[in-house]
């Protein structure tokens, strides 16, 4: 007899479990020890407070009525809730604030797409605290932490998600115009973005500035060759950022391990700077991601600055496996 | 996805012949491919040949770093992420509506019964047409010869490919509506965009730089 489980989630028994807990310890203890303290929150929460941190609660797909009648969801990502967490329990609190955690989240999935409804999640936060020193802190931690569970050849993906946005800023592209060009990047479709942006009608220079710029990837050269007349004016803010993060990452001897992607785009809305992923050779997908979101927690009252990655167990439990392969 | 290059996804059927002159043209030695029609993995040259539809999936989960594939396959999988780096010029072919040719089917289901019924092997690329031109259609999902559904009653219109439109006119169908034109398209891994980038560009700039 058949008693099926719903597709994209998973029983786990103890030979895979085994090596699950000394993942998540070893990414723990690494947290722990830098001084992220563990929190725990509800795999449930109100819907309008995932919606008060992104317009599309975050893309969640399990919505229910409580008793009462209130619309809950389950979480879809661990950074809103966190972000609650802060404003309210926290409210007057000095920071920065160090909070990392392990838990489930859920996010409706394709059918026979392979991916998982149910995913664990391990991840820290830092908050209340700006600029490249921050940021250079969480991707080194994130690179170390991997370094315990036995990962060799990963590589943070480093971009800032407000830079494109700014470029059109700063190019006089008509709104309605944006959206199409935004919708292009975020769906890695650069012939069609090509395409839309020879029809904007731009000067030579700036129509190259933008068809070449979500191109851009590799070392600190990259910022160099945005960094043209055209691109530093526009982009002052977003290029200085990143300059001043390869150099708080180089002096923590990280540098070589960052690739800078001037075209990277996270799906969710609510970062405002930089961005991130992370790789390894053996995963068709990023391990994980993150990014500095310093609007967030605001939105609950209680505006801070910060920023945070979140790496997902199971994936990272691949590239591991692949790499005890290798040697 | 292995460390030292890159491996390839390429599509058997109409653009087999095509994307292996421009692996040819890029010095991969494709003689072994074209020589074995029964092989599907070429590891000496970096190749493995699929379905045109199965290149994005093997390309996202990172089995093949890039790919090649119609824009048609890329359309009616949109979930799949992967990079749409180059548009490669061949394989040219319009995504139509079709219909009996000589009376207006699709018309008149349309006035008298409210909807049309199509069929078509690109259910997600006819729905989202019809829900564009504001029209109700019932999608009629067929994995053969779409030509034989309105010939027979099943349907009243196709939605299909088509590059000279003979095998059309051949079955009694016309052309009602261009609904996109679509050549094959260079795709990459997200993760490979990054780890294996200076590969990537090099290839990227060889194929632009032999098309100008």
């Amino acid at each position: 007899m058949i008693h099926p489980i719903p597709a994209g989630t998973r029983d786990v028994l103890p030979d895979e479990m085994r090596e699950l807990r000394t993942i998540t310890a070893a990414l723990g203890g690494a947290f722990e020890r830098a001084g992220y303290g563990e929190v725990l929150t509800p795999a449930l929460e109100y819907e309008e407070v995932l919606r008060t941190g992104d317009a599309s609660a975050a893309g969640a797909g399990y919505r229910m009525f409580d008793e009462q009648g209130q619309v809950l969801a389950l979480r879809s990502d661990m950074t809103i809730p966190i972000a609650r967490l802060v404003a309210t329990r926290f409210r007057g609190v000095e920071g920065p604030l160090r909070l990392s955690y392990s838990g489930h989240a859920y996010r409706a999935v394709a059918h026979g797409s392979g991916q998982q409804r149910e995913f664990l999640q391990n991840g820290l936060e830092l908050i209340g605290a700006e600029g490249a020193e921050a940021e250079a802190e969480v991707i080194a931690l994130t690179l170390t932490a991997l370094d315990e569970v036995g990962l060799a050849r990963h590589r943070v993906g480093l971009g800032d998600g407000a830079l494109y946005r700014t470029l059109l800023d700063g190019l006089d592209v008509p709104e309605e115009r944006r959206g199409p060009l935004l919708d292009c990047l975020s769906q890695r479709d650069l012939v069609t973005l090509g395409r839309h942006v020879e029809q904007l009608g731009l000067e030579p220079g700036a129509r190259d500035l933008l068809v070449r710029v979500p191109e851009l990837r590799g070392g600190a050269e990259v910022l160099e060759s945005a960094d043209g007349p055209l691109g530093s004016s526009l982009a002052r803010e977003a290029l200085d950022g990143l300059r001043a993060l390869i150099q708080a990452l180089s002096e923590r001897g990280m540098a070589d391990r960052v690739i800078l992607d001037l075209g990277l785009v996270l799906e969710l809305s609510y970062y405002t700077g930089a961005v991130y992923e992370v790789y390894d050779p053996a995963v068709g997908f990023a391990l994980g991601g993150g990014g500095r979101y310093d609007d967030l927690i605001g939105r609950f009252g209680d505006p801070r600055p910060a920023c945070g990655v979140a790496l997902d167990v199971q994936r990272v439990h691949i590239a591991q496996a692949a790499e005890e392969r290798l040697q | 996805m292995r460390e030292a290059r890159l491996t390839v996804a390429v599509p058997r059927g109409a653009l087999f012949g095509d994307t292996l002159d421009l692996l040819d043209r890029l010095g991969v030695d494709t003689s072994e491919v074209r020589s074995n029609d029964r092989k599907l993995l070429f590891e000496d040259a970096g190749i493995v040949t699929m379905r045109p539809s199965d290149v994005p999936t093997y390309v996202e989960h990172g089995a093949a770093d890039i790919g090649i594939t119609g824009k048609d396959v890329l359309l009616e999988a949109p979930e799949r992420d992967v990079y749409e780096l180059l548009d490669l010029g061949y394989g040219r072919c319009e995504m139509v509506v079709a219909a009996r040719s000589g009376d207006d089917a699709l018309g008149e289901a349309q006035r008298r019964l409210g909807r049309v019924r199509v069929g078509t092997k690109y259910p997600r690329i006819a729905e989202r047409h019809f829900a564009e031109t504001g029209r109700q259609a019932e999608i009629v999902a067929v994995k053969g010869s779409v030509e034989l559904a309105p010939l027979t009653g099943l349907v009243d219109g196709i939605v299909d490919l088509t590059a000279t439109g003979r095998t059309l006119s051949e079955n009694g169908l016309e052309v009602v509506e261009e609904i996109v034109t679509c050549t094959a398209r260079l795709i990459a891994n997200p993760v490979a965009h990054k780890l294996k980038a200076d590969r990537i560009d090099a290839l990227v700039e060889r194929i632009r730089g032999g098309r100008g």
